[in-house]
């Protein structure tokens, strides 16, 4: 095979240059980044469909949900989108120390979403505003308030999931950037995890204003 | 090997950043107020805005592969897609043939499982 | 790694010996065989439960299953035979071992990723397996609300199996799109791709697009179940059409996933036998893609007697015969490539007709049933299962069939028995027709489907048609022993015994490791079958006396 010389360690065997693979491998995450909004549409239909059904139980139901704690964990994920945006540039400028920083702040911001999404939580846990069956709050006048608590629970929940998967993620390209894997000529882990934090936090973008904003 | 990758300025990401916290403050402080229907509209107008600013700058959307916004694209225009022929039926149910369902029979055998006083009320089909 | 020369007796199945090099192989061909197996398994399980739902069948009262165990077999025959076979089918087997090969790459994009999604299925198809020792579902493949969110069994680890399943879909799919579009070979324009992959292209954007659907829909029935959120269920405040809303929206793009590469095999099929140049290659392509995105806008028509509303009815109506264009594009275009070739009647030509002929009523069919007025009347009833599985079974299944006898003898470097190959084409041929098009007339006379038991009036043409799925059933153990009898007897084959003109022909059978010896360097058309014949390996310009060269004296990239 023509596995000459000068074919750098990072390229696989199947590709011809190095160009090509990091093009691959950014179309690839486009295109998984397309089916993480499509498993969110699901929960989309459900909010947009029990919503229409039912305007006046969603506008009682969310005034209970915590406008400012979701303020400041928009606040929060925009600046974790911000830091590691910076990381990746950081990288482009060979300016890997400043990479590193920038990555381990962009894990506590996300670190700081979850705790105050902790404090949420367990409040509603407290007061019964559970969704479905455990639902035992008593207080919003309309219809099924229940099912507006699953459509947070669930959106929410997911999304949560997701902010826990890009930690792990984050975490795994910050380990390999502090073991020097990356240079200013490759970096494409970096920012394929990147790309997906951003993801995580366009959908909490759309979700903030859904959930707690006008509900 | 045409490696260049294209190097947001500093100022740009910031900025973006800037303007995504006003926006932040905007939608919040806007939601005090009452444009009844059109509450949705503009909080999803603003959310609309603050997504393209992630997507075109912090995503690079904008300087990269027009393949990955086509993409990208794609994927919402699927979704809303979704929404639409779905909302035809859920909106749609009584349109041409008035007042033909029914509100469901609680004392049906298939229903009667739970005894939830919050799934008391059986209108919802009936919109 | 480096072998920097291959000798000739080399291949990806000798390369290197083993369990371990198979399990941890990244080699897009074995990861391809691995598939082969694995879904050969489940296909034989789902069709010995075909065959044991028809056995019953024979006669009204029950003769081995009661009326539980058979609402259960009808039920894992579906989940078995869609999930776990032929969703995955093509795109997994023969898109893996031949995507690549076709359009000149050394592997797939992402090989790990590759082999993750084997992985995957197999962890899914335990899953699946797991429920069927555990209560067994009976809700049938739909799993429709509110029965499936009420009933007892194991719904949970189904739905659970089916939702992994998902991801190994979503993983063939992403690697399908960036293979096809970063790893093809110098010179491979997007207009000189061989027209399978065109097919596996649509069919991966539909995967990656539908299948997410499938997963949120599965584990939103799961938290219906475990906490009753109130999406689903009507005693929680839901709304049971809206699950099938969301159910379609993902199976009815599936019903695309399924046939699409199918079509494409039978367009590489059919060029090669009728030794003509594919006639409408553009219109072919881009109905695929066409076929790829009206998919998405038509699931409500299995939902016009479920409750939904009339409007959206009637535009689910309309948009569903729109579906007919594409498809009638493609029919056309096969019907008029063979028009005046010179065919040669080998068994994946038998199958490419077989398919024309078999999807053609299918297709018809589902033309009628799109017909909002004649769907009332027809809906749940042996018409709609006679239609499914003329287009399923008549369609992807004989796709899949000339696919793996098209390619088996690249797979393996051994051709199978003409005479025996041929004879099962007549047999399935025959079975298939009088188990099936027995079905459409008990439909048309209102024998509901998915039930235990009928009026005696329905008998003998249930005997009709269940004997004749024996016969197909019959076909098919023919099939597996002279397949494998090919595999490790079969007389070895050159390069190209077809005499075709894709890229998977001008390497080794079956291929070495690295697909070709050097990267090949494209300059004629997958099916320019006017300027070029093949004669013993050798490609021969019509145009020009100069013989033109096997890989050896190709010209070289770098």
């Amino acid at each position: 095979m023509e596995h000459t010389g000068d074919h750098p360690k990072f390229l696989a065997h199947h590709f011809s240059e190095a160009s090509q693979q990091q093009e691959s491998a950014k179309l690839g995450m486009w295109i998984f980044l397309v089916t993480e909004v499509l498993l969110f549409s699901g929960l989309f239909v459900f909010y947009a469909i029990f919503r229409a059904w039912h305007p006046d139980m969603f506008i009682n139901a969310h005034v209970h949900l915590n406008v400012y704690l979701g303020t400041l964990n928009t606040f929060v994920l925009i600046t974790s989108s911000l830091t590691v945006a910076l990381a990746i540039r950081g990288l482009q400028l060979k300016k890997n120390k400043q990479a590193i920083w920038l990555l381990i702040m962009t894990l506590i911001f996300a670190a700081i979403f979850l705790v105050v999404k902790y404090f949420e939580y367990s409040h509603k846990f407290h007061l019964g505003q559970l969704p479905g069956k455990f639902y035992s709050f008593d207080g919003i006048v309309g219809t099924n308030p229940h099912v507006f608590f699953s459509v947070y629970f669930l959106l929410t929940g997911l999304h949560g999931v997701h902010v826990i998967a890009g930690m792990i993620v984050i975490g795994y390209v910050l380990l390999r950037t502090i073991k020097g894997h990356f240079s200013a000529e490759y970096y494409t882990p970096v920012e394929n995890a990147g790309l997906y934090w951003h993801l995580v936090d366009l959908v909490w973008i759309f979700l903030f204003p859904l959930l707690y904003l006008i509900g | 090997m045409e490696n260049h990758h294209h190097i947001t300025p500093l100022k740009t990401y910031l900025g973006v950043a800037v303007g995504l916290f006003i926006l932040t403050v905007v939608t919040v402080a806007v939601s005090f107020l009452d444009f009844g229907p059109f509450n949705l509209v503009v909080a999803l107008l603003i959310a609309a805005i603050k997504g393209s600013l992630v997507a075109l700058f912090f995503m690079h959307l904008l300087y990269d592969n027009k393949l990955f916004g086509a993409i990208f694209s794609i994927s919402i225009a699927f979704v809303a897609i979704f929404i639409i022929l779905t909302m035809f039926d859920t909106m749609g149910r009584d349109m041409v043939v008035e007042g033909k369902s029914k509100p469901i029979n609680e004392k049906a055998v298939i229903y009667s499982k739970q005894d939830s006083s919050a799934a008391a009320d059986t209108t919802q089909s009936n919109h | 790694m480096a072998k920097d020369q291959l000798n000739a007796q080399k291949n990806y199945l000798n390369e290197q010996k083993g369990i371990k090099s198979w399990l941890f192989t990244l080699d897009h061909k074995r990861i391809g065989i691995m598939y082969l197996f694995a879904i050969m398994f489940f296909f034989f399980i789902g069709g010995v439960m075909a065959l044991f739902i028809r056995l019953e069948l024979i006669r009204p009262e029950e003769i081995v299953v009661g009326a539980d165990t058979y609402n259960q077999l009808f039920t894992l025959h579906g989940a078995i035979m869609i999930f776990l076979f032929i969703v995955p089918g093509i795109p997994a087997i023969m898109g893996n071992f031949f995507l690549p090969l076709m359009i000149g790459a050394k592997d797939v994009a992402f090989p790990r990723l590759n082999l993750a999604s084997w992985y995957v299925y197999i962890l899914g198809s335990v899953f699946a397996i797991y429920s069927i020792m555990n209560g067994s579902v009976d809700t049938g493949w739909t799993f429709y609300t509110p029965y499936s969110s009420d009933t007892g069994g194991a719904v949970i680890s189904m739905t659970l199996g089916i939702f992994i399943l998902g991801f190994s879909s979503i993983f063939t799919g992403i690697n399908f799109i960036v293979t096809i579009h970063k790893l093809r070979a110098p010179g491979m324009t997007w207009f000189k791709l061989p027209l399978f992959a065109w097919g596996t292209y649509a069919t991966a954007i539909i995967q990656v697009l539908a299948t997410p659907v499938l997963g949120i829909t599965l584990l939103l029935l799961i938290f219906e179940r475990v906490m009753g959120i109130g999406i689903f269920d009507p005693a929680m405040g839901g709304d049971p059409v809206l699950y099938q809303h969301f159910f379609w929206f993902y199976s009815h793009p599936a019903v695309y996933i399924m046939i699409l590469p199918a079509m494409g095999i039978i367009s590489e099929v059919i060029s090669v036998f009728s030794n003509k140049k594919i006639f409408g290659y553009k219109p072919i392509a881009f109905s695929s893609l066409g076929i790829a995105l009206v998919s998405f806008l038509v699931w409500g028509h299995h939902m016009f007697t479920s409750g939904q509303s009339e409007l959206a009815a009637m535009i689910f109506s309309f948009l569903t015969f729109l579906v007919g264009i594409p498809s009638g594009i493609k029919m056309f275009n096969w019907m008029a490539t063979i028009y005046k070739g010179s065919v040669s009647f080998d068994t994946p030509m038998l199958y490419a007709l077989s398919f024309l002929f078999l999807f053609g009523i299918g297709g018809f069919t589902g033309i009628m049933l799109g017909a909002l007025s004649v769907d009332v009347h027809l809906h749940d009833t042996y018409f709609v299962v006679a239609h499914f599985h003329y287009v399923m079974m008549g369609g992807t299944v004989m796709g899949f069939l000339a696919g793996l006898h098209y390619w088996w003898p690249k797979m393996w470097g051994r051709m199978y028995s003409e005479y025996w190959a041929k004879l099962t084409v007549a047999v399935i041929f025959i079975g298939f027709n009088m188990t099936f098009f027995t079905q459409f007339i008990m439909g048309t006379k209102g024998m509901p489907r998915r039930y235990h038991s009928y009026v005696d009036q329905f008998q003998p043409l249930h005997a009709f048609s269940s004997v004749g799925s024996f016969i197909i059933g019959m076909g098919f153990f023919i099939m597996a022993a002279y397949l494998l009898h090919a595999m490790f007897r079969g007389k070895p084959v050159g390069k190209n015994p077809w005499g075709a003109l894709t890229l998977e022909w001008i390497t080794s059978s079956p291929p070495h490791h690295h697909n070709f010896e050097r990267t090949p360097l494209v300059t004629d058309g997958p099916y320019d079958y006017d300027r070029i014949m093949v004669e013993n390996d050798k490609w021969i310009y019509k145009d020009q006396p100069v013989e033109k060269p096997d890989e050896s004296q190709e010209k070289v990239e770098h």
